[in-house]
C-alpha cells in the first residue's frame, strides 16, 4: 500500500490489515511509556486547509507514540493566504523528504492529486465531502471491539448524508465488513443517487428500532444559513436520536464534535451505548496502524525497496522487536 | 442591414490548386464521388471525374488524394471562446483560429465572454481589426446580450450589430430574469441577429460542480440537475414564441431540453439548438476519476441524456455541433476537482473524436456528421460551406483511415486541456481550406507539383464501391 485516499479502494483483506494491526498497537497505548520505535527518523507532515483539532492532533499523537518526527502546516497564516497553489506548496513541503504527508482539504480527490506530485506517503485526513477514511478505519475497530462481528449487522447512518465525508467512507467501509447500511435522514441532505452505494434509504426514524448500531452524524450549523432544513428544531424534533428513540440494545457513535441537543439529546451522548469517547482512542491507535502500514508494513514501498535491496535477508520486524523488548525509544 | 461583412480574417486566396482523386462529399449538394476539384483565386473552379483533370497552369499546386482522400464542406464552428481580450494566456485569436484550421473549420463564432465583456462598439471594431490581421480562418463575433454579463441592463444591441455582431449571447453567466430576456427578444426587432442563450437555472446548479447522479452522490461533489438546464430551454422557448424572437441553444445536455426544442420547433417557433462533441460522447462516467478536463459547463451528463442527444441531431431537433472550445491554462486546471475552472477544448478533436465515436460505431451516418458539422453557419445567417462550382473554397481534406491519439504531438491552441487527449482516434485532417485560403496542411500531405497528369495511384475499394452509384447520379451535378 502506498496510500490511503479512499476506503473505495481498499478491499476487507486491506481494512481487517489495519484493524489487527491497531489491536497490536492497543498495547502501547495501555503502557506507562507509549512509545515504540518504529517509524524513528521518519518525518510525516500534516497539512491542513481545514480547521481541525482532533484529527490533526490523533494524527501527530500517533506519529510520536511511532517515534515519527512531526511538522504541522497549517494552511492560514502560511503561504497559502498569499496565493499559493496547492501544488506549489505541496512541491515545497516536499522539499523537506517527508515521508508521509497527512492532508485534509476542502475538495474532492485533493489527496489523489497530491499523490501524483510528491514522492510521500499520502493519507487522506478528508478531502471535501469526499471521503475521510481514517474516520470510517476507527469506526470499523469500535465496531469490532464492541460488536464482535460486524457480518450481518444492521446499521443506521443518521442525518446530513449530502455534507458528510464520514458517511461516504463509513458506507463503504461497513458494508465491506458485511454490514447493511440504512440511510436515515431529511430528503433535502440525502443526495439522489445515493442509494446505488447498495444502501437503503429511510426518511423518517420510525423503523429505527431495528438497527444494532445508529451513527449520528454531526449537522454542520455553519451550513444551516442555506435553506437544507427549516430549522434545527424541526430538525431535532424529526432526527434527534435520544432516549425515546434509542433502544437499549443499540450502540451509539457519532464522528464529533457533537451538538448536544441537535443530533443527539444530552442523556443519550453521556448513556452507556455511546461509545463516542471509545472512537477518539481509537482514533490514535488506528493512525498509528496506517502510518505503519504505509511507512514500515509489509507492503509499503519502504519495505519493497529493501527487498529489492537486500532480497535474502529477512527484515526484522521493528514493531514485534519493540514489542518484545519492551523498550521505549 | 448590417453594413460590415460578418465574419473577419482568413489567409491568402490560394491562386491555384487542384485536389486531385478525392472522395468529394457534400451531403447538401448530393454529391459522393471520386472527382479533381480544382480551386482558382480562392473558388472553386472545376469539378470533374477524378483523373479528368490535368495539372494547369505553371505553379498549382497539386494535393493527391490517391482516391481514398476524403473532400468535405469545411467545418463551421458556431460556439468557440478565444480569450481575447483579457485571458491571452488562455488563447487568442492567432492561436484559436490555428487550432480551428487544423480541426477542418473555415469559420468559428467567439463568445462575448471575454475580460473586459465584448459589450460595446469600440471593443467590436477592435477586435475585428485584430481578426483581419491575425486570425486564420474568419471569425465572427456575439456581443453581450447585457452590459458585463450582469443581466440588468441591455447592451447597446443596435450599434453592436451595425458594427457586425451577428447576435448577442450571455454565456456563461446566463440570463435569469425573463423579464430582461424578453426585453432583449423585442430589441431584436429593431436590431437583428441571433439571441444564443446559454440555459441553467442558478438556484438549481448552484455549488454544483458535475452531473447529478449516482456518481455525483458517491463522490460527494456538488450535483447539477439536468433540470437546471431543461426548465430554461422551455421557458425560454415559450418566450421566443410569444415575442416571435430567434433564438439558438447552446450546448444542450439534457433529454429534456431536446424534447423542449422538440416541441418548440414543432409549434413552428424559431429556435435552433447545438450540441457539443463531449456530451455526444462522454457521460459522468468519465468524471469518477475527478480528471479537470472532464469538467465543463453544461456537466458531462448520464447515458440516457446523452443517446437522446444523438438522436436529437440525427432527427435535425438539433441543429449543429459545436465544439464550446474553451481553453485553460494548465495551472488553472492542475487543481482539484471542485476549485478548476469550467471547459474543455475540443477544435482539434471535433470530427475524429465524433468520427471514431459515432460513425465507426454505427450511431450516426458520416454524411449526416459533415452536414450537422458545418451547418453552424447557417444558424447565424452565413452561407454554408459548399463544394461547388462557383463557390468559395471551404474544403476540409480528411483521411478516414489514419490513426492518432489525440494531443500526441501536441497542440495547436495554447491550451491542452482537452477531455479527449490521450484517446486513440481514427481520422485526421489533412488540410483546410477556408474562405479560399490554404488555413492548414498536415506535414504528412506534401504537396507536388507533378509536370505530368497521373492516374490515381490507389483506389480503397470501399470507396469505389460506395461511390460506384453515387459518381454516376453526381456527374449531373457535376456538369450542372
Amino acid at each position: 500500500m502506498n496510500h490511503l485516499l479512499s476506503i473505495e479502494e481498499l478491499d476487507r483483506d486491506a481494512i481487517e490489515r489495519i484493524v489487527a494491526q491497531a489491536e497490536r498497537f492497543a498495547e502501547v497505548s495501555d503502557r506507562e511509556i507509549k512509545k515504540v520505535p518504529a517509524l524513528r527518523g521518519r518525518m510525516v507532515l500534516n497539512l491542513f486547509y481545514e480547521a481541525s483539532t482532533r484529527t490533526r492532533s490523533s494524527f501527530e499523537l500517533a506519529a510520536k507514540r511511532l517515534s515519527a518526527d512531526v511538522v504541522n502546516f497549517a494552511a492560514s497564516g502560511s503561504s497559502v493566504e498569499k496565493g499559493e497553489s496547492l501544488k506549489d506548496t505541496v512541491l515545497t513541503l516536499s522539499a523537506h523528504k517527508p515521508d508521509a504527508i497527512v492532508l485534509r482539504t476542502p475538495w474532492a480527490g485533493a489527496a489523489e492529486l497530491v499523490s501524483s506530485w510528491c514522492n510521500a506517503a499520502i493519507v487522506n485526513a478528508g478531502d471535501g465531502k469526499h471521503e475521510h477514511p481514517t474516520q470510517a478505519l476507527l469506526d470499523v475497530y469500535t465496531l469490532r471491539r464492541h460488536l464482535g462481528r460486524i457480518d450481518g449487522a444492521s446499521i443506521w447512518i443518521v442525518g446530513d448524508v449530502a455534507h458528510s465525508r464520514v458517511a461516504r467512507s463509513n458506507i463503504l467501509a461497513f458494508q465491506r465488513m458485511g454490514a447493511c447500511v440504512t440511510l436515515a435522514g431529511p430528503p433535502t441532505l440525502i443526495p439522489r443517487g445515493i442509494e446505488e452505494l447498495g444502501c437503503e434509504v429511510r426518511y423518517t426514524l420510525d423503523e429505527l428500532p431495528s438497527a444494532d448500531v445508529v451513527y449520528a452524524l454531526r449537522m454542520q450549523r455553519e451550513r444551516m444559513s442555506e435553506t437544507w432544513v427549516p430549522s434545527m428544531r424541526e430538525y431535532a424534533n424529526w432526527y434527534q436520536v435520544n432516549a425515546a428513540r434509542l433502544a437499549p440494545a443499540q450502540l451509539l457513535m457519532h464522528p464529533g464534535p457533537v451538538n448536544r441537543g441537535v443530533e443527539l439529546s444530552g442523556e443519550v451522548v453521556d448513556s452507556p451505548q455511546a461509545v463516542i469517547t471509545a472512537q477518539v482512542e481509537a482514533g490514535v491507535v488506528v493512525r498509528m496502524a496506517v502510518l505503519y502500514e504505509l511507512l514500515a508494513g509489509s507492503g509499503s514501498r519502504a519495505a519493497r525497496t529493501e527487498r529489492a535491496a537486500e532480497p535474502s535477508t529477512e527484515a526484522v520486524h521493528p514493531v514485534k522487536a519493540a514489542l518484545a523488548e519492551g523498550q521505549p525509544a | 442591414m448590417s453594413a460590415a461583412q460578418p465574419m473577419s480574417g482568413g489567409g491568402e486566396l490560394v491562386q491555384a490548386l487542384l485536389l486531385r482523386a478525392v472522395r468529394v462529399l457534400d451531403p447538401r449538394e448530393r454529391v459522393d464521388a471520386l472527382l479533381d476539384v480544382r480551386v482558382r483565386e480562392g473558388v472553386i473552379a472545376e469539378l470533374a471525374t477524378a483523373g479528368t483533370l490535368d495539372a494547369g497552369e505553371p505553379g498549382e499546386e497539386v494535393l493527391d488524394g490517391e482516391g481514398r482522400l476524403c473532400a468535405t464542406p469545411a467545418f463551421f464552428d458556431p460556439h468557440v471562446h478565444l480569450r481575447t481580450p483579457g485571458q491571452e494566456h488562455k488563447e487568442d485569436i492567432e492561436s484559436g483560429t490555428r487550432a480551428a484550421a487544423a480541426g477542418g473549420y473555415c469559420g468559428v463564432i467567439a463568445m462575448p465572454n471575454t475580460d473586459p465583456v465584448l459589450d460595446s462598439a469600440p471593443l467590436l471594431r477592435s477586435l475585428r481589426e485584430e481578426a483581419s490581421r491575425d486570425a486564420h480562418v474568419p471569425v465572427g463575433f456575439l456581443a453581450a446580450i447585457t452590459r458585463g454579463l450582469r443581466g440588468e441592463q441591455l447592451t447597446e444591441m443596435a450599434e453592436l450589430s451595425r458594427e457586425g455582431a451577428l447576435g448577442f449571447s450571455d454565456d456563461g453567466q446566463p440570463v435569469q430574469s425573463a423579464g430582461m430576456l424578453c426585453k432583449a427578444m423585442q430589441y431584436q426587432r429593431l436590431c437583428g441577429g441571433v439571441l444564443a442563450l446559454h440555459e441553467e437555472e442558478r438556484s438549481l446548479s448552484a455549488g454544483g460542480s458535475m452531473h447529478e447522479g449516482a456518481i455525483s452522490a458517491a463522490l460527494g461533489i456538488g450535483g447539477i440537475p439536468t433540470v437546471a438546464e431543461s426548465t430554461m430551454v422551455a421557458r425560454d422557448a415559450e418566450l421566443a414564441g410569444y415575442e416571435d424572437a430567434r433564438v439558438h441553444f447552446l450546448h444542450l445536455s439534457a433529454a429534456a431540453s431536446v424534447q423542449a426544442v422538440a416541441a418548440a420547433k414543432a409549434r413552428g417557433w424559431r429556435v435552433s439548438a447545438e450540441v457539443s462533441p463531449h456530451h455526444l460522447l462522454l457521460t459522468d462516467e468519465a468524471v469518477r476519476g475527478l480528471d479537470t478536463r472532464m469538467k465543463m459547463h453544461p456537466p458531462l451528463t448520464g447515458e440516457r441524456d446523452r443517446a437522446a442527444l444523438v438522436q436529437g441531431l440525427r432527427d435535425g431537433t438539433i441543429d449543429c455541433v459545436a465544439t464550446d472550445h474553451a481553453p485553460h491554462a494548465r495551472d488553472e486546471k492542475e487543481v482539484p476537482f471542485e476549485q478548476a475552472p469550467m471547459g474543455t477544448t475540443g477544435l482539434e478533436t471535433a470530427f475524429a473524436a465524433l468520427y471514431s465515436g459515432l460513425v465507426l460505431r454505427g450511431a450516426l451516418e458520416l454524411e449526416l456528421l459533415v452536414e450537422r458539422m458545418s451547418a453552424g453557419a447557417g444558424v447565424y445567417g452565413l452561407a454554408l460551406p459548399a463544394i461547388r462550382v462557383g463557390a468559395r473554397a471551404d474544403i476540409a481534406l480528411l483521411d478516414l483511415e489514419r490513426e492518432w491519439t489525440a494531443g500526441e504531438h501536441g497542440w495547436e491552441s495554447r491550451s491542452e486541456n482537452c477531455c479527449f487527449a490521450g484517446q486513440r482516434m481514427r481520422g485526421r485532417v489533412l488540410a483546410t481550406l477556408a474562405a479560399g485560403s490554404l488555413a492548414y496542411r498536415d506535414d504528412a500531405l506534401a504537396a507536388t507539383r507533378p509536370t505530368r497528369p497521373s492516374r490515381p495511384a490507389r483506389r480503397d475499394p470501399a470507396v469505389a464501391q460506395d461511390t460506384a452509384g453515387a459518381a454516376r447520379a453526381t456527374a449531373r451535378e457535376v456538369a450542372r
